[in-house]
C-alpha cells in the first residue's frame, strides 16, 4: 500500500537504532525501516523509539478501550509525543485468541496480515504471553472497524483485565508423543466454556490458565498460570524392551548411567545390562528418561491430568509456583473437561466472594491458607499437596474457632465439654 | 444501533483442526517417537509416516511483510502449514523430507536463522519495551537483538550442556517470564514515582491509586484544596503498579533505570522441580543501542555454564549442584549486599547450615 505522504524511510534519520541492522539475529528495525517505506505510521514509530534510545525514555501513556459488548481485549496506548508524531499519537493493541497450539495455515496468517495493514500500523506480535495474537497500531476509530472485521473472519477478541485470560497450550497430540491429554481440545473446550468470563472480566485479578502435555511443562503453565493444567500418568512407564537395547547397544552402558539411572531423582530407574527396571511406584513422573530414550520409554497409558493453582509473578507480593491441587484427574471425555469446568467455577465463586481487589488465586491462598481454601472449593486434604506437614504446633481445630472467613460454612460443633465445667478460676478460696 | 442486534460476539477462536497438517492429523495423539536431524530440523514419526520440522530465528514483534514472507515459504515447501512454538520461534510443518534442505537454504538466504532445536538457545521471550510500552525500563526488541547476535552460534548449534532458554522483560511486572527462564535480563526503576499533582487530579482515581500499592505506600493528600497522593519513598519498591492505575506517576527516570540478570529459573519438572531465577547482576546502567555490558555478561555466564555442567544439567541445575560461591567465582560476578533477599520469605534464603563450600 504505496502512500504519497512526505515522510519515507529516505528521510528517517535513526542514527542509534541503525545500529541494530547489522548481526546475525533477525533485525527488527530492518524490519520495521522496511515497512515505514510504504507507511509513515511506522516510520514515526521508529522516529518515536530513535528517542527513547537517545533519551532512555518510553513516552507511551496506558489506558483500556473496549470494543462494543467487550470488557477487554483492547490494550490502549497514547503517545506523549503525539503532536510531533501524529500518526502514533494513539497506537492501540488489539488481542485476538490464537488457535490452540498456535497452528496456522497461509491462508489465516494472510488475513491477519490484510487486517493489520488495512486498519492498523502492518505490526503484529506473535504471540502476546498469554497466547494472545497481538496487531498493533490503531487509532480510537480504526480499532473498532478492525475488531468488527476480524470478527467477521472468524477470530475472537482475546482476555485482558481481572477475567479469565486467553489460554495458550503446548503442541500436544498434534506432535508430541510423550503428550498426556489433548491440550488442544482442553484449551478449545475452556476457552468456549468461560467465553464470557474472558470477554467481561468481573474477577478480583486476573485468571490465567495454560495447559501443557506432560511435566516438561511447554506451556510454561507451572510457573506463570494461576490454573496450569499438567498431563501425567499413573501406571507403569511403557518400555520397549528392544529399543532400550538399542539404545545401550548405541550409547554405552556407562553413559546410559551417568546420563539417565542416575539422573532419577528418586534413583527409581536401573540398568541391568539392556534392560531397564523400574520401580513405578517411586517414579515422580518428571519425564527425564523418558526425555532422553524417547523411542524405549513412553508415559504408561493410564493418563490424565495434574491440576495445580496459583502459579505467578512478582508483582505484587512475590513470584509463586503453583500448588498441587487435584494429584489426578481423567481428561479423555467431555465429561471429563465438564467435570473440570464445574471445580474451576467453585474455586471463582469461593476467590471471587473471598478474594481482595487485584488478588491473584495463589495470593488468596497464602493469605486464608490452603486448608481454608479447600474447604471453600470442597476438595479434600491430599499429602501430595505438601512437601511436608507443618513443622510449628500452631493448629486452630476448628471447633474451638469462629469461621475464618465471614460466611464460611461451619461444620456441626462436636466440641467436648471442658472438665470441670467452668469459666472462671478463683483466686485461693475456702 | 439497529445492526448491534444482529452483531455475533463470543465465537472464540477458529478451530485448530482446519490448520492441522493432514499428516499431523492422521498422526494426532499417535505419535510414536522423534529424532533430531540437525539443529533446527525435527522428525516426528507416527503410524501415518513423518513429519519435518524446520525450526526459523525470528523476531517477536513483525511487520505483515514477514508474515507474508513466512506464509511465501510456507506454501512452497510446507503444504501451507506451520505453526510457532510457544517461546515464539516459527515452525515449518513439512510432510516431504526434499523439502528440508531448499527451505534451510532459502531461510538462511533471506537473512535468517535454522535453529533453536534441543540442547541449544531457543528464540528468546520478551516483552514490549520502549516500542509501546507505558512502564518499562529499558528496551525489549533491541536487547533481544544485541545478546542474540552475540549466541547466535548457540541457537544455530547443539552444543550446549542442555536447552538454554533466555528472556527479557523490560519491568518487573515481568510480562516477559523472566522468573523462570535459564538466563534472564530485567529491566529496573530504581527511583519512587513523581508525582505530577497538576494532572493527578483530573487524571487518576484516588482510592484505586492508593490501593494499588502493595506496600500501603501511598496515602492521599491534599494541595491547595485539591486531593492528590504522597509516596512515603522508604517504602517504595518501585514496581510501578501504582503508575499503571494512574498515569500521572511517572517512575521512568532516564539516568537511574537499568537492567539486571538473573539465572537459574526452569519451568520443566524433568529431574528436579521447577526454581525460579536468582540474581546474578543488579544493576548495569542502561547504554543502548547495544548494552555491551549486558552481551558481555550474559555470554561470559553461559561460557562458563557451557564448560562446567554436566550433559543435561540446565543452568540451575548446575549452580545447585556447585554452589552458589563457586557460580560468582567462575563467573568472576561480584556478591554484593543486594543480592541478600529483603522482601517476604527473605529468611528462606539464607543458609542454615556449616556445610562451607572452599
Amino acid at each position: 500500500m504505496p502512500d504519497d505522504s512526505e515522510s519515507t524511510s529516505a528521510d528517517l534519520k535513526l542514527p542509534l537504532l541503525d545500529q541494530l541492522e547489522e548481526g546475525p539475529w533477525p533485525s527488527f528495525v530492518k524490519d520495521l525501516k522496511q515497512q515505514a517505506s510504504r507507511r509513515p505510521q511506522v516510520a514515526q514509530l521508529l522516529q518515536q523509539l530513535e528517542e527513547s534510545y537517545e533519551n532512555r525514555w518510553d513516552y507511551w501513556r496506558g489506558t483500556v478501550l473496549n470494543v462494543s459488548g467487550y470488557g477487554g481485549g483492547v490494550i490502549a496506548r497514547y503517545s506523549d509525543l503525539g503532536e510531533k508524531y501524529p500518526d502514533v499519537a494513539q497506537f492501540h493493541t488489539i488481542r485476538l485468541i490464537e488457535p490452540s497450539a498456535f497452528v496456522y495455515n497461509t491462508e489465516s496468517l494472510r488475513q491477519l496480515a490484510d487486517a493489520s495493514e488495512e486498519f492498523g500500523a502492518g505490526i503484529l506480535q506473535l504471540h502476546g504471553m498469554t497466547g494472545d495474537i497481538l496487531l498493533l497500531g490503531f487509532d480510537n476509530e480504526k480499532m473498532f472497524a478492525a475488531a468488527e472485521a476480524l470478527m467477521e473472519q472468524g477470530w475472537d477478541i482475546g482476555g485482558s483485565g481481572n477475567g479469565m485470560r486467553t489460554i495458550p497450550c503446548c503442541v500436544g497430540p498434534a506432535r508430541c508423543e510423550m503428550s498426556c491429554y489433548d491440550t488442544l481440545k482442553l484449551t478449545s473446550f475452556l476457552t468456549k466454556r468461560f467465553i464470557g468470563e474472558l470477554h467481561r472480566p468481573e474477577f478480583p485479578y486476573k485468571y490465567k490458565f495454560k495447559l501443557s502435555g506432560c511435566a516438561n511443562d511447554c506451556a510454561n503453565a507451572m510457573t506463570r498460570s494461576d490454573m496450569p493444567v499438567i498431563g501425567t500418568w499413573r501406571d507403569d512407564i511403557q518400555v520397549d524392551e528392544q529399543a532400550v537395547a538399542d539404545f545401550v547397544d548405541r550409547h554405552g552402558e556407562e553413559w546410559v548411567n551417568e546420563n539417565v539411572t542416575s539422573r532419577c531423582p528418586t534413583r527409581c530407574i536401573h540398568l541391568h545390562g539392556r534392560k531397564i527396571e523400574i520401580d513405578n511406584h517411586n517414579c515422580v513422573r518428571c519425564m527425564h528418561c523418558i526425555n532422553v530414550m524417547h523411542a524405549a520409554l513412553a508415559p504408561g497409558n493410564d493418563r490424565g491430568v495434574t491440576l495445580l493453582i496459583g502459579g505467578k509473578r512478582t508483582v505484587r507480593s512475590g513470584e509463586m509456583v503453583s500448588t498441587m491441587l487435584v494429584p489426578f484427574m481423567e481428561m479423555k471425555t467431555d465429561a471429563d473437561r465438564e467435570a473440570l469446568a464445574d471445580l474451576v467455577e467453585r474455586i471463582w465463586e469461593f476467590w471471587g466472594e473471598h478474594g481482595h481487589d487485584h488478588e491473584r488465586v495463589g495470593e488468596f491462598i497464602d493469605r486464608v491458607g490452603l486448608g481454608t481454601f479447600l474447604d471453600g472449593v470442597g476438595i479434600e486434604p491430599d499429602p501430595q499437596m505438601v512437601l511436608n506437614p507443618r513443622s510449628n504446633p500452631y493448629i486452630k481445630f476448628e471447633e474451638y474457632t469462629a469461621p475464618r472467613l465471614e460466611g464460611e460454612p461451619q461444620k456441626a460443633a462436636n466440641v467436648l465439654p471442658r472438665e470441670p465445667e467452668v469459666t472462671e478460676i478463683p483466686f485461693g478460696g475456702d | 444501533m439497529a445492526t448491534e442486534a444482529k452483531r455475533v460476539t463470543d465465537i472464540g477462536p477458529p478451530h485448530f483442526e482446519k490448520f492441522l497438517h493432514p499428516m499431523i492429523k492422521e498422526n494426532f495423539g499417535k505419535w510414536k517417537y522423534h529424532e533430531s536431524l540437525a539443529p533446527g530440523v525435527l522428525a516426528h514419526t507416527g503410524p501415518a509416516g513423518t513429519i519435518f520440522s524446520v525450526r526459523m530465528s525470528s523476531a517477536r514483534l513483525v511487520s505483515s511483510n514477514f508474515l507474508r514472507m513466512v506464509c511465501d515459504l510456507a506454501d512452497k515447501y510446507a503444504d501451507g502449514y506451520f505453526r510457532f512454538t510457544s517461546r515464539n520461534n516459527v515452525e515449518f510443518l513439512l510432510a516431504n523430507k526434499d523439502n528440508i534442505e531448499p527451505l534451510k537454504k532459502e531461510i538462511t538466504d533471506k537473512g535468517f536463522l535454522v535453529g533453536g532445536t534441543n540442547n541449544a538457545i531457543s528464540n528468546v521471550v520478551h516483552t514490549q519495551g520502549w516500542v509501546h510500552c507505558h512502564s518499562a525500563a529499558t528496551d525489549a526488541s533491541g536487547l533481544v537483538k544485541v545478546v542474540m547476535d552475540e549466541l547466535a552460534e548457540y541457537f544455530t548449534s547443539e552444543k550446549l550442556p542442555a536447552k538454554l532458554r533466555v528472556a527479557v522483560a523490560c519491568c518487573l511486572n515481568m510480562c516477559g517470564a523472566v522468573h523462570a527462564s535459564d538466563i534472564a535480563i530485567l529491566g529496573l526503576h530504581r527511583t519512587p514515582p513523581r508525582i505530577d499533582n497538576k494532572t493527578l487530579p483530573n487524571l487518576c482515581e484516588i482510592p484505586t491509586t492508593v490501593a494499588s500499592c502493595p506496600n500501603n505506600a501511598i496515602r492521599p493528600t491534599s494541595i491547595e484544596g485539591k486531593t492528590t497522593v504522597k509516596v512515603d519513598e522508604d517504602k517504595c519498591m518501585y514496581c510501578g503498579n501504582c503508575f499503571t492505575v494512574c498515569p500521572a506517576m511517572p517512575l521512568a527516570d532516564p539516568l537511574n533505570d537499568g537492567v539486571s540478570i538473573w539465572v537459574g529459573g526452569k519451568i520443566s519438572n524433568a529431574r528436579s522441580e521447577p526454581m525460579f531465577t536468582k540474581l546474578a547482576v543488579p544493576y548495569i546502567p542502561n547504554n543502548p543501542p547495544r548494552w555491551p555490558e549486558v552481551t558481555s555478561t550474559v555470554k561470559q555466564i553461559v561460557e562458563v555454564y557451557a564448560a562446567n555442567a554436566k550433559p543435561f544439567e540446565r543452568v540451575g541445575e548446575w549452580i545447585n549442584r556447585i554452589g552458589w560461591p563457586k557460580f560468582f567465582d567462575l563467573t568472576g560476578i561480584e556478591f554484593t549486599k543486594y543480592h541478600l533477599d529483603d522482601f517476604r520469605h527473605a529468611g528462606t534464603t539464607y543458609r542454615r547450615s556449616v556445610q562451607n563450600r572452599y
